[in-house]
């Protein structure tokens, strides 16, 4: 099988760019595998596991752009290497835009350029990443730190260097968030309001912002504190920052603080800030658990329910029959259910939501129950929820709310296996996300037997740039019992698998 | 207590475009900055450079920026090397770049020593030339130590005619031979009995032509013609029309009051007239001549001179006197003439830099739109190229100025401490030599200099406080 390789020298594309090209690539005549990547010494040992380290890339630098293929013939081969290197060359998007992005090539230009500026939005390589941040905290810039692989020293002195200065340093792994009424990242287009939130979740912001948008309800601020700000090595240093701002401003009324539940150190720190709150605050960390009874925490374990009533609490006339899809129970053609989530906390509040309905976790790759752990994502078994936005699944390629080829790969695989009577999909709208699910998904579920019950809950809104009513109707059209709410997803789901089981009794 | 605007914010994106356009179409400002992964350089040396920054680095790169921006090149004279250059001596020959030994020279540059033994007489053929070259008896030394500069090989042997350009405000001198033409000719390698006998009729008839006329005309001032030239559309490294067109106003008058043959004297009009790089071999001894005098300023982290030998690329820079910092040159990517592909090509070679060294070639290439091809076809990219370059200079030149950018001075004095820090490497505009010794030259293009010379210049620097 020729290998063909190539060095390009002194460019530099980001890596969702590098993966799509690698992705088309992949779709080119007579290619079996092709890699478009940037030669760091991570990234060698990825090419070197998947036998792709080809030997004419040996002399690339830690900077350069290497190509590998591998493909049915060496002709092939080397017209994907022309074309990789067209697609790499080829001038950004940007370039055709309607508005062109400014761009600049040092952090001094680029303030000079917007005459000041508030936010850094950084997505670079994780070990690249704190460097940055440094710098723009340096000039007064709250940070958004989208990227992950960060080391938590870093992580610890970056948010004390932030706090001194008064600034957000939101992540790492911090996805979304939303600041004056502007989504960043992976982020919703969500009205402003009087409800403000804190949240180590990514998509638990996402879908509660959402619904509370979808309810009439709107945000004042929604910050986002990565995933470790709860741990004891950081000491929850944003989540009480952030906190403490929300409850002092003027324009959040209600508040809520969601993630995986915080050390206890951390968790005293916020019953105490809230000990003291004339305002309501909604607690949501995604498991059951006990709370100090305080006069204005409330604790809530669903993130539908969060986003309802923090609604009430902010006075908004919730008409629930909004939200809830009401569907006859269809009749399964197998006994077991397969969820190929996107979205993390989504993934983890279906598998919650199973436990609650049966008593035990469908196998899974994100808890620590070391029984139903999937030592494989790949391989699922009986009833499994997967999250394909883990590591496993996303080293060398987008993450899968951009990207739906593994999903949609994997989605075929279930498919094939009779036992399967019904699977679980989230699909994430909003900007940031896939500019248009339906058309990935809608010929995937065409093809799929007509027995077999799929069930996705869209996140979105109707501001998100997808159109939130027509992802709906083309998703119902090819089949799909679509949910806007994600836990009446899931018990939808249950009941299903309840009905399929006492059936069979 | 976090501290936040009313406003919306303003963003800057590093990393995915997508989240920047996602803002832009919601109509939030929003600047994309040009991200790349950092030099491999440890952060002591950061650490260091900074602290040493205001107090010694600044103050001395804006002395030696005030001393390139008051210099005054202007040609004063021709003579033969031997006697004018230096250090020449009769088994010496000078080559572009920083040292190397007969060994390592790649091809052309081995090609063009053949050309020169046997112009010299001293070979009768390519067999008994690289003999001698091979011997050790032959010496070999960089133009740049012996105050001259060649275009590509950058081949002077004792016997060629050179310019002579003056500073007039530091009394220093620059040399450099006349410029051959294109095509088969020795600084691109090439050596055969068409290469030589044109070298002979350039040192027989087109010397003593020019000698005498610019000896009636007195000086001309280079610098002049290369502002007037940036004007007219020329970059000064690889256009020179437009300066070739100004110096034959220049000299063609006196060319005729000296005359001593018509038959002569038309044939060397004829000769620049027909070459339009004649006048590079100017532009390049005189931005040679401005830099020089900034060299040696302690602390200085402005480079003084950037010269490749087809094997290593070479930089010097002014706080770390005359050492050479070396790395491996690049091969160009380049618009190739028909029939020749980046296989042939040469890794990059000649003196030329020196004009990107002294703000201009690739430093002002938004002044040519007429070679934007060789960069990608438009002339915005020509435009972002000098535009880019601003970031890794120290200043501007008060004398050349781009009219595209509202006259703007081009940028001038490349600061090492920018180019590692902003991670942004010096472009040059080129001519690509053929890798095997006389073919010539098989295109022409931009070439990013390699970091390896500076990232050494900038600890080096680092070490010395």
């Amino acid at each position: 099988m020729p290998i063909k390789a190539k060095i390009i020298a002194g460019k530099y594309l980001d890596s969702v760019k590098l993966m799509l090209i690698s992705r088309e690539l992949r779709s080119l005549k007579g290619v079996l595998e092709a890699v478009a990547i940037v030669a760091t010494s991570e990234n060698r040992e990825i090419l070197k596991a998947s036998n792709m380290l080809a030997e004419e890339i040996n002399s690339a630098s830690e900077n350069d752009i290497v190509i590998v293929i591998k493909a049915d013939n060496a002709k092939n081969a080397a017209e994907a290497i022309n074309k990789a290197e067209e697609l790499i060359n080829k001038p950004s998007a940007n370039e055709y835009n309607q508005t062109p992005i400014p761009q600049a090539f040092t952090l001094e230009k680029a303030i000079a350029t917007l005459g000041g500026a508030d936010l850094c939005l950084i997505s670079i390589a994780g070990k690249y990443a704190a460097a940055e941040a440094e710098k723009a905290l340096e000039k007064g810039l709250h940070i958004l730190l989208f990227s992950d692989n960060v080391s938590i020293e870093d992580e610890l002195s970056l948010k004390q260097k932030a706090l001194k200065k008064g600034l957000l340093m939101m992540g790492p792994d911090c996805g979304t968030a939303i600041l004056n009424g502007v989504p960043l990242a992976f982020a919703n287009n969500v009205p402003r309001g009087k409800i403000g939130i804190v949240s180590a979740s990514g998509t638990g912001l996402q879908e509660i912002s959402s619904t509370i948008a979808n309810l009439g309800g709107g945000i004042s601020q929604a910050f986002g504190t990565g995933g470790r700000d709860g741990k004891k090595e950081i000491g929850g240093l944003m989540l009480t920052a952030c906190l403490e701002y929300l409850l002092e401003d003027e324009n959040t009324e209600v508040i809520i603080v969601i993630g995986k539940p915080p050390c206890e150190e951390v968790q005293k720190k916020l019953w105490e800030l809230i000990s003291h709150s004339s305002k309501p605050v909604i607690a949501n960390f995604l498991i059951p658990m006990q709370v100090p009874e305080l006069p204005n925490l409330y604790y809530v374990r669903s993130l539908s329910e969060t986003a309802f009533f923090a609604c009430k609490k902010a006075g908004i006339e919730v008409k629930t029959a909004k939200l809830a899809e009401d569907f006859p129970l269809p009749k399964l053609r197998g006994p077991y259910l397969r969820g190929l989530y996107s979205g993390g906390t989504l993934c983890q509040e279906a598998i919650q939501v199973y436990l609650d309905n049966f008593g035990c976790e469908p196998f899974n790759n994100v808890t620590d129950q070391a029984y139903f752990r999937l030592t494989d994502g790949w391989q699922t078994k009986e009833n499994s929820i997967i999250d394909l936005g883990a590591d496993e699944f996303t080293i060398g390629r987008p993450h899968p709310m951009i990207d739906y080829s593994l999903r949609l790969q994997k989605l075929a695989q279930e498919a094939n296996d009779p036992k399967v009577g019904i699977i679980l999909l989230d699909v994430v709208l909003g900007f940031g996300a896939h500019p248009d699910p339906a058309e990935e998904l809608v010929p995937a579920l065409q093809k799929l037997p007509a027995d077999l019950v799929v069930v996705c809950h869209l996140l979105g809104t109707d501001g998100d740039p997808q159109n939130r009513q027509k992802q709906k109707k083309e998703l119902e059209q090819a089949g799909a019992y679509v949910f806007t709410s994600h836990h009446s997803a899931c018990e939808f789901v249950c009941q299903c698998l309840r009905s399929y089981r006492s059936a069979k009794c | 207590m976090l501290k936040l605007n009313k406003d919306k914010p303003k963003v800057i994106n590093i990393g995915l475009e997508k989240f920047a356009v996602d803002l832009k179409t919601q109509g939030i400002d929003v600047v994309n900055l040009l991200w790349k992964p950092p030099l491999p350089v440890e952060n002591s040396y950061h650490h260091k450079i900074n602290s040493l920054s205001e107090n010694i680095i600044a103050p001395a790169n804006k002395k030696a920026l005030e001393i390139i921006n008051s210099g005054k090149a202007v040609l004063t004279g021709m003579d033969v090397a031997l006697k004018v250059i230096p250090g020449m001596h009769k088994d010496l020959i000078l080559h572009s770049g920083p040292p190397i030994s007969w060994d390592r020279m790649c091809g052309p540059m081995r090609g063009a020593i053949i050309g020169a033994l046997i112009y010299e007489d001293r070979a009768k053929n390519a067999e008994e030339a690289e003999k001698l070259a091979a011997s050790g008896k032959i010496e070999f030394a960089p133009c740049h130590e012996h105050n001259c500069t060649g275009p590509m090989a950058g081949i002077i042997s004792p016997s060629m005619p050179v310019f002579i350009i003056k500073n007039e405000s530091y009394g220093n001198f620059t040399y450099a031979t006349q410029n051959e033409g294109l095509g088969k000719v020795l600084r691109y390698g090439a050596y055969s009995e068409e290469v030589i006998s044109r070298l002979k009729w350039m040192e027989k008839v087109l010397y003593p032509v020019l000698k005498r006329a610019i000896e009636y005309a007195g000086t001309i001032n280079i610098q002049g013609l290369i502002a007037q030239a940036l004007n007219m559309g020329d970059e000064l490294h690889n256009r020179n029309r437009a300066g070739t067109s100004l110096f034959i106003r220049q000299i063609a008058p006196a060319i005729i009051k000296t005359m001593t043959d018509p038959e002569e004297s038309a044939a060397a009009l004829d000769f620049i007239n027909g070459n339009d790089h004649f006048f590079l071999n100017l532009s390049m001894p005189a931005s040679k001549a401005i830099l020089d005098p900034a060299r040696n300023i302690s602390g200085s982290s402005i480079v003084v001179a950037m010269a490749r030998n087809g094997t290593d690329f070479g930089i010097q820079v002014s706080g770390t006197g005359n050492k050479w910092f070396t790395g491996t040159a690049p091969v160009p990517d380049a618009l190739y003439f028909p029939g020749f592909t980046k296989e042939d090509a040469n890794p990059d070679i000649g003196d030329s830099s020196i004009t990107e060294t002294g703000g201009l070639g690739g430093f002002a290439l938004a002044a040519a739109p007429a070679i934007v091809q060789f960069v990608g076809g438009t002339t915005k990219e020509a435009i972002n190229y000098t535009l880019s370059m601003y970031n890794i200079c120290f200043g501007e030149s008060s004398l050349y100025q781009i009219p595209a950018l509202d006259f703007r001075g081009t940028p001038l004095g490349i600061d090492v401490v920018k180019v590692i820090q902003n991670n942004i490497a010096p472009v040059i505009d080129t001519g690509v030599a053929h890798k095997n010794p006389g073919v010539g030259q098989v295109g022409a293009g931009v070439v990013k200099a390699p970091f390896e010379p500076f990232i050494k210049a900038y600890k080096t620097l680092a070490d010395m406080y």
